[in-house]
């Protein structure tokens, strides 16, 4: 018997290699591995975004800051970079440290004065875009040696395939996701709080502090997939990454994760994250479909896959 | 029978900013002992039970463990003192897996990460002692509720428990659920742990305690030895003869029984209330007597269509009415006072105006507004006649004691004009004072030609105002007393007869 | 008898409006002209009346979103609908329908059926609504586009425009039409029974229960109401523009609504809602703006001032922070209590 917890996760997969058989069957140079890497190193730093919302999402919050903090960092890199001559591997860590605490405090706001997380984080969200355009409203070229470099990184496999450091980042920051979800005591702690937070607390779980920590973890993954939006666009400019939560948080639903908190799986959020990818390439490819289908496909499936899991809780295993 | 107290609280008082919950308590539990902590709804059982385990922390008093004081602040310092607690509602996570819950906080871990094969091999291992064999990678909900609190069980005792308190453990278990769990009891008494057992079924306190402390109105009441407490002495503390003073059977005499106002036949729904029956006359009170959890209130609650019923049917006013939700009842002409006030009954932002008028503005239709000035009147009205203390009717009701919020939601219905009042536990939680005046109201409202069913656990109340009395046990009625019969003794000896 | 509630309402009244008066006073000081109003071709200009006017599609929006956040939800998707709306009714002007009551009808019954699903999905299907409006917030714009073709549809029909451009009795109409929409709800909710039932789900879902309220009907009934609000903004707004853009018609107004209702003092767990107080939080974002550009502070900083607003009008309704400050005062006081003993003493 398939365990009733892996449903949401194998639709997805099906659903994946549906859309792509589909596409591969429609249309030549569709079933190649080079479509399929393109789908990651185009989506890299939506896939580490979701990763990061995921942990929120698990935990039953919801982090609307996502798409904000990315174009924040992408100015803030643009501006030191450029203006200031700082070498990004200087820049980097410093914008991860205050990435990072950016998202504690808005996860310390949310336990600590009671507040709901999608006002919260929708604060953030209204701050981190304010203080990207006080720092500068034009769109910022970074011209450095190590941005070509880096983005002139990477390899190829079978079939024209190429894996970029795009590509090779967001693939690390998944494999850490999936270890620390379900191999450290951490992963634990948030999925018990997405299942019951009262339950939690009394069988011991520090919620203060794994509440910080969750929203610490999406600020920094969300500041990384910044940086990674930077090295495509070789610019910071802070209306980039609009909507971008919208699509992390479809993504991660697609995925299987349960809205409500307490039940999915990382990888999942990958696979989110590629029919999304998989929808976007099989529009381009048709060439008659025009981009509007890609979001009504997106509202589509998220009602589809939201109405799943309301069926799944409201029939309760005896 | 080892003798020496493990756990000890003198003189536990708590007192919340509506009520005092707990007055200078004493609890003394040995090692190896199971003991029973008994007390109706409100008497301050879970309020103890929460300062023993650090959900609350006490205003004044010593809680010992081991001789020693301690101050637990959350439920984790309790439980790595020694002190685990299983609810009855298990507060355990359903979206884990049964070893993910078992080790949830302190997994064993290899190179840093979590070692799944020896959780799950310890889990499996550790459920064998408790004669469960199943596979524990599965998600908690997949197991029953009585899985479910074993697994809480062996999750508390494997953090090295002195002492294990189950709430209301065997609430939802068939009986032969309840047998594997008593002998699993008395394994752990065996091992030096003491335990308090909270529960409201006699049966299962005679078979399994050693000891018994009844409290009642946030009072001790006693401790006693199980052996040497008869069932009807054991009734009799936790009903309690306080009110004495209230204690002549003096029920409404103008009662004019024609045809019933309301006949009741057969109601019941599926695992709630075997079908019962319920005649109720004009200006008459039929009390419901009987333990918590016998089925008092699930009557109520399928008379007013706040649950669905299975099976039977109801006359009211000489109609058959359809009663699939409250909106029916309250259109024939019914009003309910639900037990749990705070959570069934007001609506704590809102003005105590606001509060009394609802019922009547639904009874109306949305489309029938009442008017802001007779919205006055009416709580002018109420405050007056009902005596609430309260110097504006544009206060939120949450701001009011539980005597003062009990008597607006009471306004509330008298504004419907119903011909029927079912009141759940009218005087459960609210001080002494108020309680007299409620019962005076109950009088006084019969007098003037309303019907009552009063659900109450106060045996003198109800001796008190009742011209009849139904008595049920495990969720059936199982007597029904008339005038002369009704007496606390008669009514205790339903309860407890078997 | 009645001080005590005259005091308990006009708190609640007291903050939204000191809050609106300040801005206000602040304005008048740093730009005399401020106040200044001019009768011209029958109508009014002036700085005031801008605000009013640019402050019309949030304070329609936050009208409905007030209902919502009554019932302990929100609508997040009230600017894809105001975009569907737009669109609908861009797309019937451009099939040369002609008859103006036609086209406004047509925006407002795809509103109304916006507002059907996410009443449905909140109501009856028990979906969190922030996870059920979010639904329509993706796939709305989408839908939008799809009536528009992609394209940014202009059209040219002088009754339409009038939503947007025109005035009545010197006002603008987009200002006359809040107005209208406020009497028209608050008679709905006021002088009727909704009102009451609506804070009554908010504040108690179980207790309402008991009393027999059907919780799922009055969802719908919000969500609905706030759909036709979001309809008539995005008309406003496509008849402000002549042309319907899918794309950014009211983009992140539901943000703005949610914290025009906020700033008016609401809870978001439900319960109590006042429309005034929601339109005086819509008019002090408007005005906040404003002050901004009068001050001299260059507009970039908007959105980060808005976003400092926001976060402090947050922590002054969480209690936890009221006795936090309440606690600094009191330690202020003792401690100046307590040297004044010390200076005795010494």
């Amino acid at each position: 018997m398939l365990n009733r917890k892996f449903i949401p996760l194998a639709v997805t997969c099906c659903l994946f290699f549906l859309l792509f058989g589909i596409g591969s069957i429609q249309f030549d140079g569709f079933g190649t591995p080079r479509v399929f890497f393109n789908l990651l190193s185009d989506n890299a730093f939506l896939i580490i975004a979701a990763v990061g919302m995921t942990f929120v999402i698990l935990s039953g919050g919801i982090d609307l800051s996502v798409g904000a903090v990315i174009a924040l960092t992408g100015v803030v890199c643009s501006v030191l970079i450029s203006k200031y001559q700082w070498h990004p591997l200087v820049v980097f860590p410093v914008v991860l440290i205050g990435g990072t605490v950016f998202g504690a405090m808005m996860g310390a706001i949310i336990h600590y004065y009671k507040m709901q997380p999608f006002i919260v984080t929708l604060a953030g969200m209204f701050f981190a875009r304010g203080l990207a355009s006080v720092i500068s409203e034009e769109s910022i070229p970074i011209e450095h040696e190590f941005y070509n470099q880096v983005s002139a990184f990477g390899f190829e496999i079978v079939g024209e395939a190429w894996i970029g450091s795009s590509t090779i980042i967001c693939l690390m920051v998944l494999i850490v996701a999936i270890i620390a979800a379900h191999y450290t005591r951490f992963g634990g702690r948030v999925y018990a709080i997405g299942g019951d937070a009262n339950s939690s607390a009394l069988m011991g779980i520090p919620l203060a502090a794994t509440t910080i920590h969750i929203y610490a973890i999406s600020s920094f993954l969300a500041t990384l997939a910044g940086i990674v939006y930077s090295f495509y666009t070789f610019s910071g400019y802070s209306l980039a990454a609009v909507g971008v939560e919208l699509d992390a948080i479809a993504a991660v639903v697609i995925g299987g994760t349960l809205l409500t908190g307490g039940y999915g799986y990382m990888f999942g959020t990958l696979m989110g994250v590629l029919i999304m990818g998989v929808v976007q390439t099989y529009i381009s490819f048709d060439g008659t479909l025009s981009s509007w289908w890609t979001k009504i496909v997106i509202g589509g499936l998220l009602f589809c896959f939201i109405a799943l899991q309301q069926l799944l809780v409201r029939i309760k295993p005896r | 029978m080892n003798s020496t107290p493990v756990l000890q609280l003198k003189g536990i008082h708590k007192i919340f900013p509506s009520v005092h919950a707990l007055k200078g308590v004493n609890f003394t539990l040995r090692a190896g002992e199971i003991h029973a902590l008994l007390g109706e709804n409100g008497a301050g059982k879970s309020t103890l039970i929460k300062v023993m385990t650090g959900v609350y922390q006490r205003d004044s008093g010593d809680i010992l463990l081991d001789g020693q004081p301690i101050f637990p602040n959350n439920t984790g310092d309790a439980q790595a003192l020694g002190v685990s607690t299983v609810y009855q509602e298990v507060n355990l996570l359903p979206n884990l897996t049964v070893a993910q819950n078992i080790y949830l906080g302190r997994e064993p871990r290899r190179f840093g990460l979590i070692n799944w094969g020896k959780v799950n091999r310890d889990a499996q291992e550790l459920l064998k002692g408790y004669d469960l064999d199943i596979d524990v990678t599965l998600p908690l909900s997949s197991y029953s509720i009585a899985v479910q609190q074993l697994i809480a069980i062996a999750r508390g005792v494997d953090m090295s428990a002195k002492v294990l308190i189950l709430d209301e453990p065997t609430a939802s278990l068939d009986a032969d659920e309840v047998q594997s769990l008593f002998r699993i009891m008395r394994d752990l008494k065996a091992r030096g742990i003491g335990i308090v057992f909270v529960t409201h079924f006699l049966d299962q306190v005679y078979a399994v305690c050693d000891r018994i402390t009844i409290l009642r109105n946030a009072q001790l009441v006693g401790e006693f030895e199980t052996a040497t407490l008869s069932r009807s002495e054991l009734i009799g503390h936790m009903l309690g003869k306080e009110l004495a003073a209230l204690g002549d059977h003096k029920p409404p005499t103008n009662s004019e029984c024609g045809d019933a106002l309301l006949n009741v036949q057969g109601i019941g729904r599926n695992a709630t209330l075997s079908p019962t029956d319920l005649q109720v006359c004009k200006g008459e009170v039929v009390g419901l007597a009987g333990l918590l959890g016998s089925g008092r209130t699930e009557l109520c609650r399928l008379i007013f269509g706040v649950d669905k019923k299975h099976n039977g049917s109801i006359t009211f006013n000489g109609k058959t009415v359809n009663v699939n939700s409250p909106r029916d009842a309250i259109t024939a002409g019914m009003g309910l006072c639900p037990e749990d006030r705070k959570h069934d009954g007001i609506l704590g932002q809102l003005s105590i105006r606001e509060n009394m008028i609802l019922a009547r503005q639904i009874k109306q239709g949305w489309w029938k507004f009442i008017s802001r000035k007779e919205q006055e009147e009416i709580a002018n009205r109420y405050v007056k006649e009902l005596s609430i203390a309260t110097s504006d009717i544009e206060k939120p009701i949450e701001q009011l004691s539980g005597g003062n919020q009990q008597k607006v939601i009471l306004a509330r219905w008298l504004a419907a004009n119903p011909s029927l009042l079912i009141l759940d536990e009218p005087t459960r939680g609210i001080d002494i004072g108020a309680h007299a005046e409620i019962i005076r109201l109950i009088r006084k409202l019969c007098d003037q030609g309303l019907a009552l069913v009063v659900a109450s656990s106060e045996l003198e109340e109800l001796v008190a105002f009742s011209n009849k009395v139904i008595v049920l046990r495990d969720r059936q009625k199982v007597a029904e007393l008339e005038d002369g019969d009704i007496n606390p003794q008669r009514i205790m000896q339903a309860i407890a007869s078997n | 008898m009645n001080t005590l509630s005259k005091n308990q309402n006009l708190r609640r009244y007291l903050w939204p409006c000191a809050g609106l008066l300040v801005l206000l006073v602040i304005n008048v000081i740093i730009a005399p002209e401020f106040f200044h109003i001019e009768f011209k071709d029958g109508r009014f200009y002036g700085s005031l009346i801008d605000v009013l006017n640019r402050a019309a599609p949030v304070a329609l929006l936050a009208i409905g979103m007030s209902l919502v956040i009554a019932t302990a939800g929100v609508d997040l998707s009230v600017g894809s609908i105001m975009a569907i709306a737009g669109a609908v009714s861009a797309y019937y002007i451009t099939k040369g329908v002609d008859n103006l009551a036609l086209i406004i009808g047509a925006g407002l019954i795809a509103g109304l059926i916006a507002g059907i699903v996410n009443g449905f999905l909140v109501g009856y299907m028990s979906i969190q609504p922030i996870v059920a409006t979010l639904i329509l917030m993706v796939a709305g714009r989408g839908i939008a586009q799809l009536v528009n073709e992609g394209q940014i549809v202009t059209f040219d029909h002088s009754g339409f425009a009038f939503l947007g451009t025109g005035s009545f009795l010197g006002l603008p109409f987009p200002v006359v039409l809040v107005i209208i929409t406020f009497a028209i709800v608050q008679l709905l909710t006021r002088r009727t029974a909704l009102g009451l039932y609506i804070e009554a789900v908010g504040a108690n879902p179980s207790a309402s229960h008991y009393m027999g309220l059907n919780a799922k009907a009055i969802k719908m009934s919000v969500y609905c109401v706030a759909a036709l609000c979001a309809a008539l903004a995005g008309m406003i707004a496509a008849a402000d523009i002549r042309g319907s853009d899918a794309n950014n018609a009211g983009l992140w107004l539901e943000l703005d609504a949610i914290l025009a209702v906020v700033i008016g003092g609401a809870s978001l767990m439900g319960g109590r809602f006042s429309i005034f107080l929601a339109i005086i939080g819509a008019l002090i974002i408007q005005t906040l703006t404003v002050t901004i550009i009068l001050s001299g502070i260059p507009p970039k900083f908007n959105l980060l001032i808005k976003a400092s607003a926001i976060i402090v009008v947050l922590l002054l309704q969480s209690p936890l922070f009221q006795k936090q400050l309440a606690q600094l005062k009191f330690r202020k006081a003792t401690s100046v209590t307590n040297t004044a003993k010390e200076a005795k003493n010494a």
